[in-house]
C-alpha cells in the first residue's frame, strides 16, 4: 500500500501511522452525547471513507485521505489543517 | 440424531469396510420458511452456536441461520485457532473461564472431534513491567477459578529450549503459562456446531444474503433476503466483519470500525512446537498445527478495511518478530496468508446485547478474540435471545458502555481508538 | 538416462552430488531433479496421509512430491523442491517424511488403512475418552504429519531484504514476458524482468522450436543479451514474484545463494540465501506462463508418472530421458510434441493415449484415439499402465507416463486483490479477470495464449499497453517469426472407475475423497478444500485444484463455473520466516538507544535494561555487593542522605515556541500553563481524548512564547504525534512550532540534600534559593557549555535536572559523578529511582496504564475548571466519576509476612478470595530503605474512603497472602519539606 502525501510523494504504507475516520472534531465543551459519537460510534462503510493518517516517519504531516475500504483504492490525499476538521468555535 | 448418524471409531471401520458409500450430509439445505421465531444473520461460529443453543438450551425449534455465503465462510474459518481464557478483568473473565468450560466438553456434546488439543498457551514477558502485568493477570485468572503459571527464565528454556534465551533483542524473562489453553480445528467447530443445531430441526440456509431488516412501530418484524422477505419475531444479529452494515440495516450506528487481521501458515513440518507461544514484545503468536504447519499472526494492519487481505509491512513485521524470538523456525517457508476483517471496538472487547428495536439481539465486535469465544458467545446470545435477560457470564458487553464509562474493559490500556486493540 | 550431446547443460564438467547418503553425478547445468532422473532415480518422497511412493511430477516451483532436505546441522533446509535446486559440486540431499528410508517407510501401513483414513475422518472418531486426545491421538497425528523436519537450532545463514522501483516489472521470462520486457527497455523505460528459474526463457527453454529462424534458446539468448546491454533494465533470475499488494506493490524471493556451494556462498562471499523484495512499479505484465494438469485414474501417483511438459523440459532443456519406454497420456495436442520430441531422440515411445475420438495421427508414434489409461501397477517406479479404449482394457508395459490433461494459466497473482478468474469452456480454463490488478496487464500462457508466436505478439501490446497506463507511448515493435499452432482440448479430469484416482498428490486427496465431501454436504469450493484439504499442500493446489473442482462439479451436478474457485493466497511461492523477517534475528528486531552516559555507566558496573527502545543503568554493584537489592538500598540511601546523579534523558523533550505556545499547551493538559511565569516549571497533566490520562510531565517556560515539554520516556513519541493532531486537525489556527529534542539534550538529574552544593560549584552561575528556587529553570553554562537548569524532583530531595547538548553528555555525566564523589554521592539506577519514586507517591506507566483517570489517581484537581482541555469531555462521564472505581492507595505491609507484591489482588479479609470479592491490585512495590519496610502503590476500588483499613493481598503465583494497611500514597515527607529545602 502506498500514500502520496502532498508534502513528499508516494511513499510506503509504512511511513504512517492511522487514526481512523476523519470527522470534524467537536467543540471542547460540547457534551458527552457529542462527544461519544465522535470518539465511539462509526458509520464504517465498505466503500470510500474519509480517514486520518499520519506522516510520522516521514515529514509528520497529518492527512485526510479517502480510500476505498472495500478495495483500498486511493481517492484522493490533502493536508488535514485544509480539510474542515477543526474546532468551530470558541477557545480551548 | 438417529444412532446410525453418530460419529464414532465403530462407525469409521464399519463405513471403510463397506466403501464410505453410508455417509450423509452433515446438514440439510432447506428452502427458507415464511416465519421463524428466531432468525439469526450470519452463519459463522457465533450464529451457528447461539442456534445450537438456542435449541438445546432452550427448547427453541423454528429457527433459521441465514447466511450470506457458505457456513463458517467468516473469522471462524479463517483464524489462528487460539483458545484461552486469560484476560484479566471483570466481564471478560468469566465470560472466556465459562467459554473454556464448554470448549472442554464441547466435543462430545456435539459429537464432532473438533480437535480441542489443550497443550497449553506461553505468554512470554520480557521485562519487570510485562512481568508485573502477568502476575496481575495470573492472579485474575487464579481468582476466576481457573489454571494458570508464571514460569521464570530457567523453567520456560526446560519447557520450550528454542526460543532465543541468548542474543535477544528484548532478553526473555519469563512466561505466563495456562495449560488449560490451545488450540481447536476452526473450521471443524463451525461444522460440529452446524451439524448439532440442524439436528435440533434448525434451518441453515446458505447463499442468503440479508438486505434488510423489517421494523414497525420500533419492532422487529423479519428481514429482506435474497431468497425473498422472512418474518421472524425475534431478529439476532452475529455478523462479525459485516456488523456496521447489517446494523444499519435497522438504522443503528454501532461503535465498531472494520480492520483486517492478518494470519499466516507455513508448509507442513514435523513437531516442533508443542505449545501455543505468544510474545510481549512484538506482540506475535505461534503454534504447530496438527497439520505441521506453523500458524502465526500479531498485529492488525491497522487501516480500516473490508478486503480481507493485508499488506507487507505486517507481514513483514510478524516475520521479523519470529527471526527475533524463534530463530530455530525461520527456515519454514510461509505458505499462505490471509485476512479476516475485525470488528474493532474501543475498548477491545465485544458486545452481546439487546438494541434500541424491540426483538433486534447484537452480538458483535469480537476484536481479535472471537475465536476462543465460539461457544460461550452462542451459549449466552441464545440466553439474551431466549429469556431477554443477559446471562451471568455475559452481564457486562453493553452496547451503551463507551457512551455511559460504566465497566470498560480495555485489556491493553489503549483506549479508545479502535485499531489499538 | 541422459541422451549425450542433448539440451543446454554442459556435458563435459561434471557435478558430484548425493541423494539420501548415496553419491552421484549430474552435470553444470543440471537441478537435482534432472540429475537424479538422469541417474534412473524415481523414488524421491512419500506422500503425507499413505506414505506412498513418490517420484518426480514437474520441471518447476510448483513440484508437490519431490520435495527433500538439504544442509547440515542449522543450516538445514527442509522442503527443497528438487525441480528447483540446482546441482553444485557436495550438494547433500535426504527424502523427507520416511522412516527408516525412502524405499522402506514403516509408516506405508498407513495406506493399508485408507479405507478409514478418508476425507474428514478425524471428525468422526478419537473422541473418548476425551483426555486420549492430548495423550495418545494427537501425537500420533503429529509425529505421521508434517513433511521434512527443521534442525531445532536457531537459523545462523544470512539473509537480505530489499526495496526495488521501476517503470515496468515484467514478471516471467517465457516468449510474452522477453517480449514486453524488450518492448518496454527499447523505450527507455525503468524495467524489471523477473524470472523464478534460474535461467530466462520459459518455455522457450524446454521445447524444440524455431524463432526467426534460430532455434528458441539462441532467440532468447540474443534477446537476453540486448536486454543486458540496457541500463534501464534489470535482469533479476532466480527470483519469485510472490505476492501483489496495493498501489503496484509487489513482493518478491530471490534465491541469492542456494545454487552455491556453501563454501562459496553465504558470508565468505557476502552472498545471504535469500533476498526478500519490495518491488514498487508503475505497472506490470504477468507473463507467468501456464501450469500444466494430470488426469486423475486409479493409482495415478507412482513415480514415474510426470506432466508431460515436463517430460518434454527434462529431455530438451536437461538431455534426460526419464524412461526408457515411454508412454503418453492426454487430452490436447500439445503433449502429442512430447512423443514427438522423445522419437527424434531416439527414445522409445509406447504410444499416445489420446482420450480425444478427434485426436491427431502421427507417422513417428502409435496414437491410440478414444483411449484413457485407467490403472498403473509398480510399487516403487511405474511398470505398467492398463488402457481402456473400445477394445476393452489392456496392460502395456512402461516405465515412465508422460501425462497431460491441459495447461492451467498462472492467473494466481491477478487474483491477489481479490478478483477471481473466469471460466473459458474453450480453453478448458480459468483465464484471468480483465483489470484484476490496477496497472497490471497479463500476456501469453498465463492469458490463455498459448501459441509461441501469440505469446510473442501478446507480450509486445502488453507492454505498449502498461507503458501507455503511464502515459508513455511505445509502438508495437516488429514481431519475429514463430510457430503459432493452435491449443486443441478436450477435457477430461477424471478416467471413470474403481480404486483411489488422486488429485492432489501431496496430501492424498482422492476423487473418492472429493466425491463423499459432496455426499456429506460439503458442496461449496470452499468446504470441499478444507474438507478434504484438497489444494492446502505446499503447492497450493496448483497442480490439483483445477480438476478437483471439476469432479467436485460433477459430483454435485454444478458446472465448473457456478462451482468456482477457492481464493489465491500469497505468497505465490512459499517464502522463508528468514528472508521476510530478514535484520531482525538477534539484536536487529528494533532500534537500539544508547544514551550518552552509556560508556561511563559500564565503568561505573552498571548492569543494563532496556525501557522501551532504551538501555538504561538498573543499579551500580559496588565491591561487597552481590544482590541489586544492596546496591539499590544503598543507591537510595546515598540520594536521601548526599547526592545521586542519575540520566534521564530517555524522558521526551519537545520544544514549543510561537505566539499560541501557551494556548496549545492549555489545550493539550488539564491544568493552565498560559499562567506559568517565565523561569519557571510546572507539572501537568494530559488526557487522551476519551478522558483517560495519556502521559504526565513538567512544562519548562524559558521564555515568553517558548515552552519546553517533558513526556514519559514511554509516551513521548504518542505525545509527539498527539501534538501534531492537536495542532493540525483540532486547532490549526495556532501559531506555534514545535520539535522533538530528545535526542539533542542530554539531561541528568542531580537529587539529595547536596545537590544544591554539587551544581551550585559546578555552574558558572551562582545557584542558590533565589536564583533556582524550586520548580524554577533557566540558562545555565557548565563549563563555558551553554546549557539548561531545572529544579525539579522526581525523589522529593532537593534535586536539579542540568541540560546540555548531547555531545557533552558524556563529558558532564563523568564532571557529575567526580564532583559527586566527595559528598558521598555517586550514581543511581532504575532501581533505586523507582524506589525513590514510590516513597514520593510519584507515578509512572506502571500506574498510568491507559485505563486510570485523574480522578482515579486522586489528581482532579489538576483538571482546570477554569477551561476546557482535550479529552476532559469523556473524562466527565458517569462512569469515570465514580467513587467505587479502582484509585490510587499506598500499601504498608501489616500482616505476618512483610511483604508487599506487584500483580497481587486486594480483598476484604473476611472475603472470600474469587473474582467477585476483587478489589484491586498492586501496581509498584519497592523495599524502603529510609523507612525500613516495604511500600507499594495500589489500585483499590473506592482507595481514599478507605485509608487506615486493613486489607488483604493475595498473589498466588509467588504463594503471598497477607494483610496490609491503606495509606496515603505519599509515604515519605509528605509536606514537601525537603523538595524545598
Amino acid at each position: 500500500m502506498r500514500i502520496t502525501c502532498p508534502l513528499c510523494g508516494a511513499r510506503d504504507r509504512r511511513e504512517f501511522t492511522y487514526k481512523g475516520a476523519a470527522l470534524p472534531v467537536p467543540a471542547l465543551e460540547a457534551g458527552v452525547a457529542e462527544w461519544d459519537a465522535h470518539v465511539h460510534l462509526r458509520d464504517n462503510p465498505a466503500g470510500p471513507l474519509e480517514e486520518l493518517w499520519q506522516h510520522d516517519m516521514g515529514c509528520g504531516a497529518w492527512l485526510k485521505v479517502t480510500r476505498n475500504t472495500a478495495t483500498h483504492e486511493m481517492l484522493g490525499v490533502a493536508l488535514a489543517q485544509d480539510a474542515g476538521l477543526a474546532i468551530k468555535e470558541g477557545q480551548p | 440424531m438417529g444412532i446410525s448418524d453418530r460419529f464414532s471409531g465403530w462407525r469409521v471401520l464399519k463405513e471403510g469396510l463397506t466403501g464410505n458409500k453410508g455417509w450423509t450430509p452433515h446438514w440439510r439445505d432447506p428452502e427458507p420458511k415464511r416465519d421463524y421465531d428466531v432468525v439469526i444473520v450470519g452463519g459463522g461460529g457465533h450464529g451457528l452456536a447461539t442456534a445450537y443453543y438456542l435449541a438445546k438450551e432452550h427448547g427453541l425449534r423454528n429457527i433459521a441461520v441465514l447466511e450470506k455465503g457458505y457456513l463458517g465462510g467468516g473469522n471462524v474459518g479463517r483464524n489462528t485457532t487460539i483458545v484461552r481464557a486469560n484476560y484479566y478483568l471483570p466481564g471478560n473473565s468469566e465470560f472466556y473461564s465459562h467459554s473454556l468450560k464448554l470448549w472442554e466438553g464441547m466435543e462430545q456434546d456435539l459429537n464432532y472431534n473438533a480437535m480441542m488439543s489443550q497443550r497449553g498457551i506461553l505468554n512470554v514477558f520480557h521485562n519487570d513491567g510485562q512481568r508485573d502485568a502477568a502476575v496481575r493477570r495470573a492472579n485474575s485468572i487464579i481468582n476466576q477459578g481457573d489454571d494458570a503459571e508464571i514460569l521464570y527464565r530457567d523453567q520456560l528454556k526446560t519447557l520450550v529450549p528454542f526460543l532465543n534465551y541468548d542474543n535477544n533483542r528484548f532478553p526473555i524473562m519469563g512466561a505466563l503459562l495456562q495449560r488449560r489453553a490451545g488450540t481447536a480445528r476452526h473450521d471443524a467447530v463451525a461444522w460440529g456446531f452446524a451439524r448439532g443445531a440442524d439436528q435440533f430441526g434448525v434451518d441453515l440456509i446458505q447463499n442468503c444474503e440479508v438486505t434488510g431488516i423489517d421494523v414497525e412501530g420500533g419492532k422487529v418484524v423479519g428481514v429482506q433476503t435474497a431468497r425473498g422477505p422472512i418474518r421472524a419475531k425475534k431478529v439476532a444479529l452475529a455478523a462479525a466483519g459485516r456488523s456496521s452494515q447489517v446494523a444499519a440495516m435497522a438504522g443503528l450506528t454501532l461503535p465498531i470500525e472494520s480492520h483486517v487481521l492478518q494470519a499466516f501458515v507455513t508448509e507442513g513440518l514435523k513437531p516442533v512446537i508443542d505449545h501455543v507461544i505468544t510474545f510481549a514484545e512484538g506482540h506475535l503468536y505461534i503454534s504447530q498445527s496438527d497439520k505441521g504447519g506453523l500458524v502465526f499472526g500479531s498485529y492488525l494492519d491497522f487501516y480500516s478495511s473490508y478486503a480481507a487481505r493485508g499488506n507487507l509491512p505486517m507481514q513483514e513485521y510478524t516475520m521479523e518478530a519470529i527471526a527475533a524470538m524463534v530463530p530455530a523456525v525461520t527456515k519454514a517457508r510461509l505458505l499462505r496468508s490471509w485476512g479476516g476483517i475485525m470488528d474493532m471496538t474501543p475498548d477491545g472487547s465485544p458486545i452481546i446485547d439487546h438494541t434500541p428495536i424491540e426483538g433486534l439481539y447484537l452480538n458483535a465486535g469480537w476484536c481479535y478474540g472471537g475465536f476462543k469465544a465460539t461457544p460461550a458467545s452462542g451459549d449466552c446470545f441464545a440466553h439474551l435471545i431466549a429469556t431477554d435477560r443477559p446471562h451471568a457470564a455475559a452481564t457486562r458487553f453493553k452496547l451503551d458502555r463507551f457512551r455511559s464509562g460504566y465497566g470498560l474493559m480495555d485489556e491493553e490500556g489503549t483506549g479508545a481508538q479502535h485499531n489499538l486493540h | 538416462m541422459r541422451i549425450s550431446g542433448k539440451g543446454l547443460v554442459s556435458h563435459n564438467r561434471t557435478v558430484n552430488f548425493s541423494f539420501n547418503g548415496k553419491d552421484y553425478m549430474g552435470l553444470e547445468g543440471d537441478t537435482l531433479a534432472s540429475a537424479l532422473l538422469a541417474n534412473d532415480v524415481h523414488l524421491v518422497g512419500r506422500s503425507f496421509k499413505y506414505h506412498r511412493p513418490r517420484g518426480i511430477l514437474t520441471a518447476g516451483s510448483e513440484e508437490p512430491n519431490a520435495l527433500v532436505s538439504t544442509g547440515k546441522g542449522a543450516a538445514r533446509d527442509p522442503n527443497i523442491r528438487a525441480t528447483q535446486q540446482e546441482l553444485f559440486e557436495g550438494l547433500a540431499a535426504q527424502s523427507q517424511n520416511c522412516w527408516p528410508s525412502v524405499e522402506r517407510d514403516v509408516m506405508a501401513v498407513n495406506d493399508l488403512a485408507a479405507p478409514f483414513l478418508g476425507a474428514g475422518f478425524y471428525y468422526k472418531t478419537f473422541m473418548w475418552p476425551a483426555p486420549l486426545w492430548e495423550k495418545l491421538y494427537e501425537p500420533i497425528i503429529r509425529r505421521a504429519a508434517g513433511l521434512g523436519a527443521l534442525s531445532g537450532a536457531a537459523n545462523k545463514d544470512p539473509y537480505e531484504k530489499a526495496f526495488a522501483f521501476c517503470d515496468l516489472l515484467v514478471i516471467g521470462s517465457g516468449p510474452a514476458g522477453l517480449m514486453a520486457a524488450l518492448t518496454a527497455g527499447r523505450a527507455g523505460t525503468d524495467v524489471i524482468l523477473a524470472e523464478d528459474d534460474s535461467r530466462m526463457g520459459g518455455r522457450l527453454l524446454a521445447e524444440v522450436e524455431e524463432i526467426d529462424g534460430k532455434p528458441a534458446h539462441v532467440w532468447v539468448a540474443e534477446g537476453l543479451a540486448e536486454l543486458e546491454a540496457m541500463d534501464n533494465v534489470r535482469l533479476m533470475p532466480r527470483t519469485a514474484v510472490t505476492g501483489v499488494y496495493d498501489q503496484g506493490t509487489y513482493s518478491a524471493l530471490e534465491r541469492v545463494s542456494h545454487h552455491l556451494p556453501p563454501s562459496q556462498s553465504l558470508k565468505t562471499a557476502h552472498r545471504p540465501r535469500e533476498c526478500f523484495w519490495r518491488v514498487a512499479a508503475k505497472a506490470s505484465v504477468l507473463a507467468a506462463g501456464a501450469i500444466e494438469r494430470p488426469i486423475a485414474f486409479r493409482n495415478n501417483d507412482r513415480p514415474g508418472i510426470m506432466m508431460a511438459g515436463a517430460v518434454r523440459a527434462y529431455l530438451n532443456r536437461w538431455g534426460v530421458a526419464p524412461g526408457a519406454r515411454i508412454t503418453v497420456f492426454a487430452n490436447n495436442d500439445d503433449a502429442h510434441r512430447t512423443a514427438r520430441d522423445l522419437v527424434a531422440e531416439g527414445v522409445h515411445v509406447t504410444a499416445v493415449i489420446d482420450s480425444r475420438h478427434d485426436a491427431p495421427d502421427s507417422g513417428e508414434f502409435p496414437v491410440i484415439k478414444g483411449a484413457m489409461i485407467c490403472d498403473s501397477a509398480g510399487r516403487q517406479r511405474l511398470e505398467s499402465v492398463t488402457i481402456r479404449s473400445v477394445n476393452g482394457e489392456e496392460k502395456l508395459q512402461t516405465d515412465c507416463l508422460a501425462v497431460s490433461g491441459g495447461w492451467n494459466p498462472s492467473v494466481h497473482l491477478t487474483c491477489h486483490m481479490g478478483a477471481r478468474p473466469e471460466w473459458n469452456r474453450e480453453l478448458a480454463a480459468f483465464l484471468p479477470k480483465p483489470d484484476a490488478v490496477p496497472g497490471m496487464v497479463v500476456a501469453g500462457a498465463a492469458n490463455g495464449v498459448f501459441s509461441t508466436h501469440g505469446a510473442l505478439q501478446d507480450g509486445a501490446q502488453a507492454a505498449v499497453t502498461a507503458l501507455a497506463g503511464m502515459g508513455t507511448s511505445v509502438d508495437a515493435p516488429p514481431l519475429p517469426v514463430a510457430s503459432d499452432a493452435p491449443y486443441r482440448i478436450s477435457p477430461l479430469w477424471a478416467v471413470p472407475g474403481k480404486g483411489r484416482a488422486w488429485l492432489d498428490f501431496q496430501n492424498d486427496v482422492t476423487v473418492k475423497d472429493v466425491a463423499q465431501a459432496a455426499r456429506e454436504n460439503f458442496r461449496s469450493v470452499e468446504h470441499m478444500k478444507r474438507y478434504t484439504t484438497q489444494g492446502m499442500a505446499t503447492d497450493q493446489g496448483k497442480n490439483s485444484n483445477v480438476a478437483a473442482l471439476a469432479v467436485l462439479a460433477d459430483a454435485t451436478g454444478r458446472s465448473i463455473a457456478e462451482t468456482g474457485v477457492t481464493t489465491f493466497r500469497p505468497p505465490f511461492v512459499p517464502t522463508s520466516i528468514a528472508a521476510m523477517g530478514a535484520g531482525a534475528e538477534d539484536q536487529g528486531f528494533k532500534p537500539q538507544r544508547y544514551l550518552t552516559s552509556h560508556k561511563a555507566s559500564l565503568q561505573r558496573g552498571a548492569a543494563n535494561i532496556e525501557v522501551g527502545l532504551w538501555y538504561r543503568a538498573s543499579y551500580f554493584a559496588k565491591d561487597g555487593e552481590s544482590t541489586w537489592r544492596q546496591s539499590c538500598d544503598r543507591e537510595v540511601t546515598m540520594v536521601r542522605k548526599a547526592v545521586g546523579v542519575c540520566d534521564v534523558s530517555t524522558l521526551g523533550k519537545i520544544d514549543i515556541q510561537g505566539p499560541d505556545a501557551a494556548q496549545l499547551l492549555d489545550l493539550a493538559y488539564t491544568n493552565l500553563f498560559s499562567t506559568l511565569k517565565l523561569g519557571r516549571v510546572r507539572y501537568g497533566l494530559m488526557l487522551r481524548e476519551d478522558g483517560f490520562v495519556m502521559d504526565d510531565g513538567t512544562t519548562a517556560r524559558l521564555g515568553e512564547n517558548h515552552y519546553v515539554m517533558t513526556t514519559t520516556t514511554a509516551a513521548a513519541g504518542q505525545v509527539m504525534a498527539h501534538l501534531e493532531y492537536l495542532t493540525q486537525v483540532v486547532r490549526p489556527d495556532l501559531d506555534v512550532r514545535f520539535t522533538s529534542v530528545t535526542d539533542q539534550w542530554a539531561q541528568f538529574s542531580v537529587a539529595g540534600p547536596k545537590a544544591r552544593d554539587l551544581i551550585d560549584a559546578l555552574v558558572d552561575e551562582d545557584v542558590n534559593g533565589e536564583t533556582f528556587p524550586f520548580m524554577a529553570c533557566g540558562a545555565i553554562t557548565v563549563s563555558g557549555v551553554a546549557g539548561r537548569l531545572f529544579r525539579i524532583s522526581f525523589s522529593g530531595e532537593h534535586a536539579y535536572e542540568i541540560a546540555v547538548p548531547a555531545r557533552y553528555g558524556d563529558a558532564l555525566y563523568r564532571l557529575l559523578l567526580e564532583r559527586a564523589d566527595p559528598f558521598g554521592g555517586g550514581p543511581y539506577g532504575m532501581e533505586a529511582l523507582n524506589v525513590l519514586r514510590i516513597e514520593k507517591g510519584f507515578i509512572t506507566h506502571a500506574e498510568i496504564n491507559g485505563t486510570v483517570t485523574a480522578f482515579d489517581l486522586g489528581m482532579q484537581g489538576l483538571v482546570s475548571k477554569k477551561k476546557s482541555c482535550w479529552g476532559k469531555a469523556l473524562s466527565e462521564r458517569d462512569g469515570l466519576m465514580d467513587d467505587d472505581r479502582m484509585r490510587l492507595v499506598g500499601l504498608k505491609p501489616v500482616g505476618a509476612m512483610q511483604v508487599l507484591s506487584a500483580g497481587a489482588h486486594l480483598f476484604d479479609p473476611d472475603a472470600t478470595v474469587e473474582r467477585v470479592n476483587d478489589l484491586g491490585y498492586v501496581t509498584s512495590v519497592g523495599f524502603s530503605p529510609t523507612l525500613g519496610h516495604m511500600i507499594g502503590l495500589a489500585m483499590l476500588s473506592g482507595g481514599p474512603d478507605r485509608m487506615g483499613d486493613t486489607i488483604r493481598l493475595v498473589d498466588h503465583t509467588r504463594g503471598i497472602d497477607t494483610l496490609c494497611e491503606v495509606v496515603n500514597p505519599v509515604f515519605f515527607d509528605p509536606e514537601g519539606g525537603r523538595v524545598r529545602g
